[in-house]
């Protein structure tokens, strides 16, 4: 057992699949001999050397296109999308490309990949390098759509979807590379399509994402602590494949839903679930399901207003508050 | 510019067998044959949605394909109905795929933009423009990295040379000394407009290489033999390690962009002259005929291809629809389409 922070865990899952299976090549901007941009993985170039680790010009579409043909024929890339954001320029691989290939061909092209990228905001990079891009992700038929919020998960969650057949789209939140985590030695393996209770309660479930993980549970332990709400956190971890019986199986106890979601707000992951659960588990509802989302709108730059404008730990904890009449 | 422009000379030589002369020729005869009788079921409204022909366009696909060894991954456009069938996927299996019968390539779920098949090594037909020259880079970066000998092989047309990815795979290609080989089809229009006026340079594609250090290739693809010997030089050369190469192959299509193209657009006489002087089935017809060739052994390749084409079609005809219950099938590995518990 070791304490290892989110962004050395990326640089360890990374590592451990790559020792695991030859097949692995991780490709990407500046992810070689400079470590990534945000230092994430560091120390692959030296261990597995330049023809598995491979520096790539600013090419995101060569850097996803690459990625298939590399998958389809037999390998099992890694391609790195340095800040989410940039999926934008490089969108057609997801929309029409990776996702479709294996159902357009009747199962004949397979497309084993993993495409990392820096999601989320927080860090005071202004619209076009702070985006929550979940919701473009989740919405391709053929993606699966990965975001952890712990160290532990980063590991378990990146070798699952490196062995997983179909792409995954593994979005790393920015704002938690810096955090830490424990992490027991050896080989670490999680399954997609896993939600995760990460704090058992009674009242109310709490659905949250990536970031707003730790400022769900931070909200509950203050909901607890002033006003005796005793919340349920549940860790979505990933969004396709989606574990909606654990979320389902929380409503049916706790009778209520929030969800906390760090995309703007039209066509949140946060949307889909509020209408499963109302399809599902309506009469197990004790009152209306409620989103806490980012307003839509495009994320400003200045901390006072970035912060504004994410679910922060009060204004979910104000939320559910009112919510409850506690 | 400072770019090096080699033609290749049209001349028969030993290096082509008499052999391989009649497989290209009936490769060709095949090729116009199936794509004619994909613009006939058309008009009888058998082929639904549309489709992109290659007619006029035979000499590049049967050329590039006949000097591919088995193993050599092809990929093409939507405009792929030749360079499918040229790898030797069955004629039935296109046409049902164009028909949308369960006997077709992809059982009707890809239709004619979509051919692919990966036994042939045919490894898929690309609808967005440029997409697949990034993925041809990854199918022989993994070549290069696991020191397998197949080339990838990437045809497109002269439009694709002023999309996005086309640069960024060319220099990735390039940078990575790939074994690929880059095949632009000029047939001098970019769906409806010809493609100098949208072009900052005249030859779209060879005017091009130099920037991505590579050379500037220019050939006559309506010569099965110049683009059959262009083919295996570059192919030899992304083989032992030499990188990939760049080659701007002139041709004409006689069909519109797509079903819905009638090509009004067209100067007076234009088709006339590419169908009268350059159609690559004629030229190859009176060579082999001037070499010595019987008018009667390409009168029975011509009758073979022909009966080919009529027995692939009662096939289709006769092929059922594909089964409901593959609507939701192969969209997850599973083979299923299940995104939730």
């Amino acid at each position: 057992m070791a304490e290892l922070t989110y962004r050395d865990a990326v640089a360890r899952g990374i590592a451990q699949e790559m020792e695991r299976d030859s097949d692995v090549v991780f490709l990407g901007e500046d992810i070689g001999k400079a470590g990534g941009v945000f230092k994430a993985t560091v120390g692959l170039y030296d261990r597995f050397g330049p023809l598995r680790v491979r520096d790539t010009p600013i090419s995101e579409q060569a850097i996803l296109g690459a990625a298939m043909g590399a998958a389809m024929t037999g390998l099992k890339p890694i391609a790195e999308i340095m800040f989410s954001d940039f999926i934008a320029v490089c969108f057609d691989y997801l929309a029409n490309q990776y996702s479709k290939s294996r159902y357009m061909t009747n199962g004949q092209v397979k497309c084993p990949l993993v495409v990392r990228t820096a999601n989320g905001g927080g860090a005071r990079f202004g619209a076009q390098h702070s985006q929550s891009v979940e919701n473009w992700c989740m919405m391709i038929p053929g993606l699966k759509v990965v975001a952890p919020s712990t160290p532990l998960d980063v590991i378990g969650l990146l070798a699952a979807s490196v062995r997983d057949p179909d792409p995954v789209i593994f979005l790393e939140h920015k704002s938690l590379y810096a955090t830490k985590g424990e992490v027991p030695d050896g080989e670490i393996l999680d399954h997609l399509g896993t939600a995760k209770i990460v704090r058992a309660g009674t009242d109310a479930t709490i659905l949250a994402l990536a970031l707003m993980v730790p400022r769900a549970i931070a909200a509950a332990e203050k909901l607890k602590a002033e006003y005796g709400v005793n919340c349920e956190v549940i860790d979505v971890r990933s969004l396709v494949p989606m574990d909606t019986q654990t979320m389902l199986g929380s409503v049916a106890r706790t009778h209520r839903l929030f969800t906390v979601e760090e995309n703007p707000r039209l066509c949140g992951w946060g949307a889909e679930l509020v209408s499963i659960i109302a399809d599902e588990a309506f009469y197990d509802l004790d009152g209306p399901p409620v989103r806490i989302t980012t307003p839509h709108i495009p994320l400003p730059s200045t901390d006072i207003l970035e912060d504004r404008a994410m679910p922060s730990v009060d204004r979910i904890v104000e939320t559910v508050r009112k919510s409850l009449g506690s | 510019m400072a770019t090096k422009q080699s033609r290749a000379e049209v001349t028969l030589a030993d290096d082509i067998s008499e052999e391989l002369h009649l497989r290209i020729y009936r490769m060709q005869v095949e090729l116009r044959e199936s794509e004619q009788r994909a613009y006939d079921l058309f008009l009888q409204n058998l082929v639904k949605g549309t489709s992109h022909l290659s007619l006029g366009q035979e000499a590049v696909a049967t050329g590039f394909a006949a000097a591919m060894e088995p193993g050599d991954l092809t990929f093409c456009t939507y405009r792929g109905h030749a360079h499918t069938l040229a790898r030797g996927v069955p004629m039935e299996r296109v046409l049902g795929e164009l028909m949308g019968r369960d006997n077709g390539l992809l059982r009707g779920k890809g239709g004619s933009m979509h051919l692919t098949s990966v036994e042939h090594g045919v490894m898929g037909s690309y609808a967005i423009v440029g997409a697949h020259i990034p993925i041809a880079c990854g199918a022989a970066w993994r070549a290069q990295y696991k020191g397998d000998k197949d080339v990838s092989v990437c045809f497109f047309g002269d439009g694709t040379t002023n999309i996005g990815a086309f640069h960024e795979g060319l220099n990735f290609a390039a940078i990575w000394k790939l074994p690929v080989v880059f095949v632009c089809e000029n047939n001098l229009y970019m769906e409806y407009t010809p493609i100098g006026d949208v072009t900052a340079v005249k030859d779209p594609a060879a005017g091009r290489a130099s920037a991505y250090g590579l050379e500037s290739i220019i050939i006559d693809g309506q010569d099965a033999d110049v683009v059959y010997r262009t083919a295996k030089t570059a192919y030899d050369k992304a083989r032992s390690g030499g990188g990939p190469s760049l080659i701007e192959c002139l041709t004409y299509r006689y069909s519109g962009h797509s079903r819905a193209d009638p090509a009004k657009y067209r100067p007076e006489g234009e088709l006339d002259f590419w169908r009268g002087k350059r159609d690559p089935i004629r030229i190859y017809r009176e060579r082999l005929l001037q070499a010595g060739i019987s008018e009667s052994t390409l009168l029975e390749i011509e009758d073979v291809v022909r009966q080919r084409v009529e027995e692939a079609t009662a096939i289709c005809k006769a092929a059922p629809p594909p089964p409901a219950e593959i609507l939701t099938t192969d969209v997850y590995a599973d083979g299923g389409w299940a995104w939730r518990n």
